[in-house]
């Protein structure tokens, strides 16, 4: 313990360093710019700044491209919030609650506690990183394919458990969200499956951010066009020292969530291939479960702004724990930053603590100081981002109009995307006019590949015997609390009914 | 506030034009070729795999040495063995700005899989980089295991329960493996990763029971003391594991290597075609280069470009089309 705290004030000091310095906050700012940018996301922004960090050592080079992650996931809530568009998939699950809350007036409200659980979640997972790297390694390395699986069964329990959500519509929508993550190809066979007879573009399976960017930039621009008929829409939103106040005293409503939003964002971003969006998902799937007013998710409540962007964060750091340990990517940014790291004669592996210990440490160091950097950075812009909302509708619905376009074509760079986005925003404005859940859709098309890939990998090994998911005690554990919690609705109703019925009865 | 508001606007149309401009750019094929758009380089296999750190070894120090006026963009496309990079590569047919790092791959997945209607000879070749290895891993905490015949009595005392992790059916890594089970006289179960590097860490874990990862991908485990190499499949031992006998040296005539090539889509113009060749070329004579193939294990002493690369790739398409042949497709497949 002594020697880790010796090792942080030599990373401190490392990441004070006054280029360091200049690295993070330039990082942090440029990150949060590319994270607010719908389509341009960290994995875009380190690919291309990745050259830029040759002229300077590989310390102050890792700095920078970590602070611009960071950045990324604070910004990615941005665009979330105030325009209904996620500007990084990372922020998907911020859209859910940000854009009521915006649309209520509370914008700057959404903003902090974004800001705010972003903070606490980079600082949890740093610290847990600080001081549990190497054993989190190896529990991270006893995750086979059974543990993996049976974690992503949980994940679509918290959807359907508890969510006071009607829960045939909420099976629906995740099954249809399975049906479009299997588009594609077979990932064990690789023969090509529900391509709609030999659309090329089905080939790649179903962009994840095309379906959100659709349902949640078009289709609630569909909706907002509808309930006002074009009328302008103006959100009176004044920036006061009270309401920055008032916004403090707030923290507490949210800190429960963030807690533990911030803890299992960096558990699953740990672990490999899983990463910071899976992540935000599963914790607003567990807020919304652990919540006294699970009704209320969905239509503004700020846990469900809190949550994914405490875990997000906190993931974005815990991906870089398999990065440094084992030498793998747990999310695509990360992959770059491998990249970079072996170019600048550094090899990740389990040696890298003890052979390149500045390194390493520099790097822990400054993703302490980034965290308070891009706090600060983010809570001075909040005035200017709520002013955005100002705007007249009619300004405002053709720029998300482009927004979205755009943010359909960047990541895979096809037209078939773009229109597939359309379609997804027009079925998404229907879904919400018949009152169906959409985001346990989103939660399924994000978690579907993988969970059917670990599955498979499971009964491959197990020779078709589901019993391994039970005989192995981490993944039995996450199975039975899946149980639990897709039962407990029906114990719920049962007991009200059964209250109900002796109610009667004596009256 | 207001003029800052329409100057972030302005920023958003800006990029959203360059994004568009971008679309409508056609280059014209002009004598002296060079990019005028961020070059795809596509890798078909995983993030953290050995093509995708070579891939991204490339890319960065093209960077470094300022050798492209346009930054190259590494992009995983790992799905069904390679089929979905084979097949978006063929798509770009004529794209001067789209190119793919190959693995062995490249020859099999087209003939295990004809369903994706690729034909990888129509593809322009354009420089052969190295020449990979494979080395037969276990985790270190195997006592049982310390040299091939015990490997062998394991695997036939565990049954068909034996697993080996590989990186998909009709990667390289699951034809050496069908080898194996044919010489040796038994059966594995394989289950696939996505990427070599996903393979390492399962080994680590235990949750495969051997590898045939590329030494690149188990090195650093392997000094930590995590995993040991059993054999080598090469026909000298590597100056990397002088201790690790080959299989030509315990009498199995087994030898299996994989190419690291770049290639563009069919019909690539002759002019960006001699351009990436430079390109290539100059990052294969680097200090850099070299370094990083003796460190890994990976041969780099011939440079093989253009229609010597295609003469190549035919004869390794034919080899290979011999040896799916030999074990049988359905023995790679798992089928």
């Amino acid at each position: 313990m002594e020697d880790i705290v010796l090792h942080l004030i030599g990373g401190l000091t490392e990441a004070m360093q006054p280029l360091n310095l200049t690295m993070i906050i330039a990082g942090c700012t440029l990150g949060l710019l590319i994270g607010a940018m719908p389509g341009l996301g960290s994995v875009n922004g380190v690919a291309i700044l990745l050259p830029i960090t040759f002229l300077v050592p590989p310390t102050a080079a890792i700095i920078f491209l970590a602070a611009i992650y960071y950045g990324a996931m604070y910004g990615g809530a941005i665009s979330s919030i105030t325009l209904g568009i996620p500007g990084a998939s990372t922020a998907v699950a911020t859209v859910f609650d940000g854009r009521p809350l915006a649309q209520a007036g509370h914008a700057d409200r959404a903003l902090t506690a974004a800001a705010v659980a972003s903070f606490v979640g980079g600082t949890i997972s740093v610290l847990l990183f600080t001081a549990f790297a190497p054993p989190l390694a190896s529990f991270a390395l006893k995750f086979g394919p059974p543990e993996e699986f049976a974690l992503m069964v949980l994940a679509f329990a918290t959807f359907i458990g508890l969510g006071g959500d009607d829960i045939p519509k909420t099976v629906f929508s995740i099954l249809v969200g399975l049906v479009m993550a299997s588009v594609g190809l077979d990932i064990i066979s690789g023969q090509p499956r529900l391509i709609f007879g030999d659309i090329d573009g089905f080939l790649h399976g179903i962009n994840f951010l095309v379906l959100a960017i659709g349902i949640y930039g078009i289709g609630e621009m569909l909706w907002t066009l509808e309930t006002t008929r074009g009328e302008v829409m103006v959100h009176k939103v004044t920036i006061s020292w009270q309401r920055m106040k008032h916004n403090c005293k707030d923290i507490k409503n949210y800190i429960k969530t963030t807690s533990m939003g911030s803890a299992l964002g960096y558990f699953v971003g740990t672990l490999p291939a899983a990463g910071a969006t899976p992540a935000s998902l599963m914790s607003y799937g567990l807020a919304k479960t652990f919540s006294k007013d699970p009704d209320s998710f969905g239509k503004g409540n700020i846990s469900g702004v809190a949550a994914p962007e405490a875990a997000n964060n906190a993931a974005s750091t815990g991906s870089m724990l398999p990065m440094i340990t084992l030498g793998i990517p747990g999310s695509p940014t990360t992959a770059i930053l491998l990249g970079g790291m072996i170019i600048w004669g550094l090899r990740p592996g389990p040696l890298l603590f003890t052979e390149n210990p500045e390194f390493v440490w520099g790097l822990i160091g400054s993703l302490y100081i980034a965290n308070f950097a891009t706090l600060l950075i983010n809570l001075a812009f909040i005035p200017l981002f709520v002013k955005i909302l100002t705007l007249p509708f009619s300004i405002l619905a053709p720029v998300i109009y482009i927004l979205c376009v755009v943010g359909g074509y960047a990541p895979t760079q096809t037209m078939h995307d773009v229109w597939l986005m359309l379609l997804f925003g027009v079925v998404g404005y229907l879904l919400r006019k018949l009152n169906y859940p959409v985001a346990p859709a989103v939660l399924a098309i994000v978690l579907g590949p993988l969970a059917e890939r670990s599955l498979r990998q499971s009964l491959l090994g197990s020779h078709g015997d589901v019993s391994i998911f039970l005989t192995r005690p981490i993944s039995a554990v996450c199975i039975a609390i899946a149980v639990a919690l897709i039962c407990y609705p029906l114990v719920q109703k049962l007991q009200k009914r059964r209250r109900a019925d002796t109610g009667t009865g004596t009256g | 506030m207001v003029t800052i508001i329409s100057k972030m606007k302005t920023t958003a149309v800006l990029i959203a034009a360059v994004v568009v401009t971008c679309l409508g750019l056609q280059s014209p094929a002009i004598a002296d070729w060079s990019p005028k758009k961020p070059i795809e380089l596509i890798i078909m296999a995983g993030a953290g795999g050995g093509a995708d750190q070579i891939a991204r070894l490339l890319q960065g120090l093209a960077e470094q040495k300022d050798l492209s006026p346009r930054p190259i963009i590494p992009i995983n496309k790992p799905g069904g063995s390679g089929a979905e990079a084979l097949r978006y590569l063929q798509d770009k047919e004529g794209d001067d700005h789209t190119i793919l790092v190959t693995l062995n791959s490249f020859y099999t997945t087209p003939v295990i899989q004809k369903g994706i209607g690729v034909d990888v000879s129509n593809f322009t070749p354009i420089g052969r980089m190295a020449i990979d290895t494979f080395v037969l891993w276990v985790n270190s905490s195997r006592d049982d295991i310390t040299d091939l015949d015990s490997y062998i009595a394991a695997v036939k005392a565990a049954g068909n329960t034996w697993k080996v992790g590989g990186t998909g059916t009709g990667q390289e890594d699951s034809i050496l493996t069908a080898m194996m089970e044919k010489e040796f006289g038994y059966d594995v179960t394989y289950i696939p990763f996505p990427g070599g590097g996903t393979v390492a860490k399962n080994l680590v874990g235990n949750h495969v029971d051997s590898t045939v990862n590329n030494p690149a991908e188990q090195n650093e485990f392997y000094r930590a003391g995590e995993t040991k190499p059993i054999v080598q499949f090469t026909a000298e031992r590597l100056p990397a594991y002088p201790d690790v006998p080959t299989a030509k040296e315990l009498g199995v005539d087994m030898q299996y290597y994989m190419q690291r090539s770049i290639n563009g889509p069919p019909g690539m113009s002759k002019e960006a075609q001699d351009w990436y060749i430079g390109l290539f070329k100059a990052l294969f004579d680097s200090a850099e280069w070299q370094q990083f193939c003796t460190d890994d294990g990976l041969a780099c002493d011939q440079w093989l470009a253009g229609d010597d690369l295609g003469t190549y790739h035919q004869e390794q398409i034919a080899l290979h089309r011999d040896l799916i042949e030999s074990v049988g497709a359905s023995a790679i497949t798992g089928e």
